[in-house]
This record gives structure tokens, C-alpha cells and sequence, in this order.
């Protein structure tokens, strides 16, 4: 029954791409649509497919991502808290971890971040050391993560971080070589596939809603949008370091 | 037969790989940090299942989109990034971002988790329709905002403007806006901007900025399809942001 409810809504979502495609393909470019059958059983898989992520999206991602937080803040987990003390954010440290870990590990194995540093190593002609980028990609996604975290404990406005990391973006973005700048805004993108954003989701979510004085609405964001930025800095952090001892050997070698 | 079972074989195990960090992390957590029994509410056999759909219903989509939606819509792109008029090709830039993006599945999970939490925050009412209609509006913002940035890409490749100065622009008019916007709505405005550009939006859209900057003379297509992502990905930005300004 749930299943059903589920299939008619997503027949909704996918209705208006339906509708663009064929619309453009009768109507502006009226060209016989080539494969017709086949496109069909692509379409009716999306449909299927769509429905059963979603159902599992509500009994297996969003709940992991909230059991996770709920367990990590539990009292009973914590270290035991003397009468009338605030906790101290450092109490938390497993939170972190765990948000550092669940960051670098979903993304250094990225099937499509490994094809594009390989192809970015080709193209810089070896300045740039395709397994160094991935370690930054994931580093920076890493980072992104446990700082939302770290914020959503400490209660610190979201506007503050997001406002610093894009100036930071901007002047690197002035500063950094031309062709690594395509390559850094697309690894903000590569790092958060359709797996990891419900659960790092329900995960700040999560933390916003068990861990006392803290609100979902205003804490529980941000996280995903601190990981799509960091992996921004870190791969034009990594090209100017790069660009930079290059130049140092240069000129070591010019005047020996 | 044969050859069909081996594709979505493969298709299931790209699919497992990008689930299988996740689980491995997650174990270890449960095992050796935690020891505790999973909390209420929450069954082992649930979990499974959920997970297997997730599993099953991810490789099913993207091989749909493979089989289908994507050759269909790359050779449309390059049909109209040939021979069009240019009024033609811009509705069509606009239809196929605000399209991909109505049916982008972390939007749709990240957009049902907002409008629960706006409406236990009391920004909206606390009803099932209330929330449909916040999660539906919302949806509807950011398709607008992914096709108003491929419109703007696209006519950013036939005009030869700038990229990074668009980029830093747009960044400049977030910052502006963040000032302005009810904080309740930062954080999901900002999320959004990450949610957009991940299964279907981003091949169709690359197809489209390669497929235009392969046609006209002097434009590369490496750094012309990745512009028109980081532009959808700021975009969505500027709109929810402006939405909250005008809904509160």
C-alpha cells in the first residue's frame, strides 16, 4: 500500500522531464525519437527505481543518519557530568570522528572523483598528483563535515561559516592557476552523491534535536553545504601549494 | 538476456561501492564505539530492507536514465545546440534544468526533511497538507533557479562572458542576501545549493554546455559544461533565500 502511495508521487516528479523531453522532441525538433521501446523501459525503470530509493530513504538512510546522532549524544555514551557543569564541546569527540569518517571515507572511493583527478593529472602535465587530489577532495569534504558538526554543538550561526568560506573561495579563486579553478568548483560537487546527503541530512538534523538548547530549524542545516564548499578550498589550496614548490625547484635549479 | 543481467550487475555493484563506506563506517561505530542496542522505534530487518531498496532502487534508476532519458536529452541538446533559433534554445536551456532537477532524488529527500522541520519550528502550519505544499514550493524554487541558471550559462557560452567574475558575482549576491534573509531559512537555502547538481541534472547539463561549446568556434568544452554546473549550483542559493525574504 505504502509502496503504491509512493509510486503515484513519483510518477509526479518525473511527469514534467516526461513531458519536456518528448514535448521539444514532436514539437520543436519533429525528428522520430530513435529506440522508442527502449527508451520506454528507461523511463519505467526510473520510475520503479526512483520509488524504491525512496522507500528505502525512510526505513534505512534517514533513520541510520538519526540513530547515529541519537546514540553519539546519549547521555549514558558521554562521559559522566558533574552536578550543575555545562558540557564542554570537547565531550563530543566521537561526533566528530565519526562525522570525519563517514566524510572521507564515502568520498575517496568515488568512482567519479577518480576519473576526474586522473584526467586533471593528465592535463596539468604532472604538476598535479591525481592521488594527492583525491586525498584533498576528501580531506576538504572531511573537514566540511566535522566543522558542521562542531558547529551545530556549539550553537554558532551557520552564516558566519558559509560568509568565511566564500571569501576564502573568492580569493583563491583570483589567485589560484586558471585551469585548476573548473576542476575545484566540480569536486564540490562530485563529493556528495545520493547516498551520503539523507544521511549527513538526518545526521546534523540528528544532533540538532538531541543535544540540549539547540533547534533543528535554526542548527540542523548547513552540513551539506559546508561539505560541497570545503572540498572547493582544499583542491585550490593544494593547486597553489602545488604551483608554488614547483616554482621554488625552478628557481633552486636555475641558480645551482 | 545474458547481457542485460551483466549490465545491471554492474550497474549494482557501482551502486554498492558508493554504500559500502558507509556501512563499513557505520558497523564499526555500532560494534566497537557504541555497544549499545539500536534505540526505539528502529528494527535490524528495517534497516535491511531499507537498505536493499536503496541498493536496488538506485541501480534500477540510473540504468533507466542511461537506457533512456540521457541519450534521448543528449541528442536534443546537441540538436538544438546546432541549429536553432536562439529564443528556441533558451526555453529548452530553461526546461531541461527546472525538468532534471523536479526529479532529483536527494531533492526530493533533503526538501520533505525541511518542511517537517519548518513546520514543527511553527514557520508553517503543522499539517501533512502545510508540508507537501512547503516541500512542493520549495522543489519548485530550486527547478526554477537550476533553469534560470542554465539559461544564464547558456547565453553566458554564446556571448563569451567571463565565468569567474559570474561565479563571484552570484557568490557577492549570496552574501548580500544571507545579511537580509530570515536565518531560519539559511540553512536550507544553503543545503539546496548542494542537492541539485547529482544524478540526472548534471550529465544532461554537461551535455548541453558541451554540445554548445563543441559548435561554436573558440569555446572549450571542458571549461564551458563544468560553468554551467557551478552556476546551478549557486543559483538555487539566490532563490531560496529571496523565498524566505518574501514568505516571512
Amino acid at each position: 500500500m505504502d509502496f503504491f502511495n509512493i509510486l503515484l508521487s513519483t510518477s509526479f516528479d518525473i511527469a514534467p522531464i516526461i513531458a519536456i523531453i518528448f514535448g521539444f522532441q514532436y514539437l520543436v525538433i519533429r525528428k522520430k525519437v530513435h529506440r522508442l521501446p527502449q527508451v520506454i523501459v528507461g523511463f519505467v525503470l526510473v520510475l520503479l527505481g526512483l520509488s524504491l530509493f525512496l522507500l528505502g530513504l525512510e526505513k534505512a538512510l534517514f533513520p541510520m543518519g538519526s540513530m547515529m546522532a541519537e546514540q553519539l549524544t546519549s547521555p549514558s555514551f558521554l562521559p559522566t557530568l558533574a552536578e550543575d557543569v555545562q558540557r564542554h564541546w570537547s565531550d563530543y569527540y566521537w561526533v566528530y570522528i565519526f562525522a570525519f569518517t563517514i566524510g572521507a571515507s564515502t568520498t575517496i572511493a568515488e568512482p567519479s572523483l577518480i576519473a576526474v583527478s586522473i584526467k586533471a593529472g593528465e592535463i596539468s602535465g604532472g604538476t598535479i598528483n591525481p592521488f594527492i587530489l583525491r586525498i584533498a577532495v576528501a580531506l576538504g569534504m572531511a573537514i566540511g563535515i566535522t566543522l558542521g558538526t562542531w558547529r551545530i554543538v556549539m550553537g554558532l550561526p551557520l552564516q558566519g561559516f558559509i560568509l568565511g568560506a566564500y571569501l576564502l573561495v573568492i580569493i583563491q579563486t583570483l589567485r589560484s592557476p586558471k585551469s585548476i579553478i573548473p576542476l575545484a568548483f566540480d569536486s564540490g560537487g562530485v563529493t556528495t552523491s545520493t547516498i551520503t546527503v539523507p544521511i549527513i541530512a538526518a545526521l546534523g538534523l540528528g544532533l540538532a534535536t538531541s543535544i540540549p538548547g539547540r533547534d533543528p530549524l535554526m542548527d540542523g542545516f548547513g552540513m551539506i553545504a559546508l561539505a560541497c564548499l570545503f572540498p572547493i578550498i582544499t583542491v585550490m589550496g593544494y593547486a597553489q601549494i602545488a604551483e608554488w614548490l614547483e616554482k621554488r625547484n625552478r628557481l633552486r635549479n636555475e641558480s645551482s | 538476456m545474458k547481457e542485460i543481467f551483466l549490465a545491471f550487475t554492474k550497474q549494482a555493484r557501482d551502486s554498492l561501492r558508493d554504500l559500502i563506506p558507509v556501512l563499513l563506517v557505520m558497523a564499526f561505530f555500532q560494534l566497537i564505539v557504541i555497544r549499545q542496542p539500536l534505540p526505539d522505534g528502529i528494527s535490524f530487518s528495517d534497516l535491511w530492507i531499507g537498505l536493499f531498496s536503496v541498493l536496488i532502487g538506485l541501480t534500477l534508476f540510473i540504468k533507466g536514465l542511461q537506457i533512456g532519458l540521457f541519450p534521448m536529452g543528449e541528442s536534443l541538446a546537441h540538436a538544438f545546440a546546432k541549429k536553432s533559433s536562439v529564443i528556441s534554445l533558451l526555453v529548452f536551456a530553461f526546461a531541461l534544468g527546472f525538468g532534471t532537477t523536479i526529479a532529483e532524488p536527494a531533492l526530493i529527500a533533503v526538501a520533505g526533511k525541511a518542511s517537517e522541520v519548518v513546520s514543527g519550528g511553527g514557520m508553517i502550519e503543522a499539517t501533512s497538507t502545510a508540508q507537501q505544499r512547503f516541500a512542493l514550493e520549495l522543489r519548485l524554487v530550486v527547478a526554477m533557479s537550476v533553469g534560470s541558471a542554465v539559461l544564464i550559462g547558456v547565453l553566458r557560452i554564446l556571448k563569451g562572458w567571463p565565468l569567474h567574475y559570474m561565479i563571484i558575482g552570484g557568490y557577492v549576491i549570496v552574501m548580500v542576501l544571507t545579511l537580509f534573509a530570515p536565518s531560519e531559512i539559511v540553512g536550507i537555502a544553503y543545503d539546496s545549493g548542494g542537492v541539485t547538481t547529482s544524478t540526472i541534472t548534471v550529465p544532461l547539463v554537461t551535455a548541453l554546455g558541451v554540445g554548445l561549446a563543441s559548435s561554436i568556434k573558440g569555446r572549450s568544452p571542458m571549461l564551458d559544461g563544468f560553468g554551467l554546473i557551478a552556476l546551478a549550483s549557486v543559483m538555487p542559493i539566490i532563490f531560496v533565500l529571496s523565498y524566505g525574504l518574501i514568505l516571512l
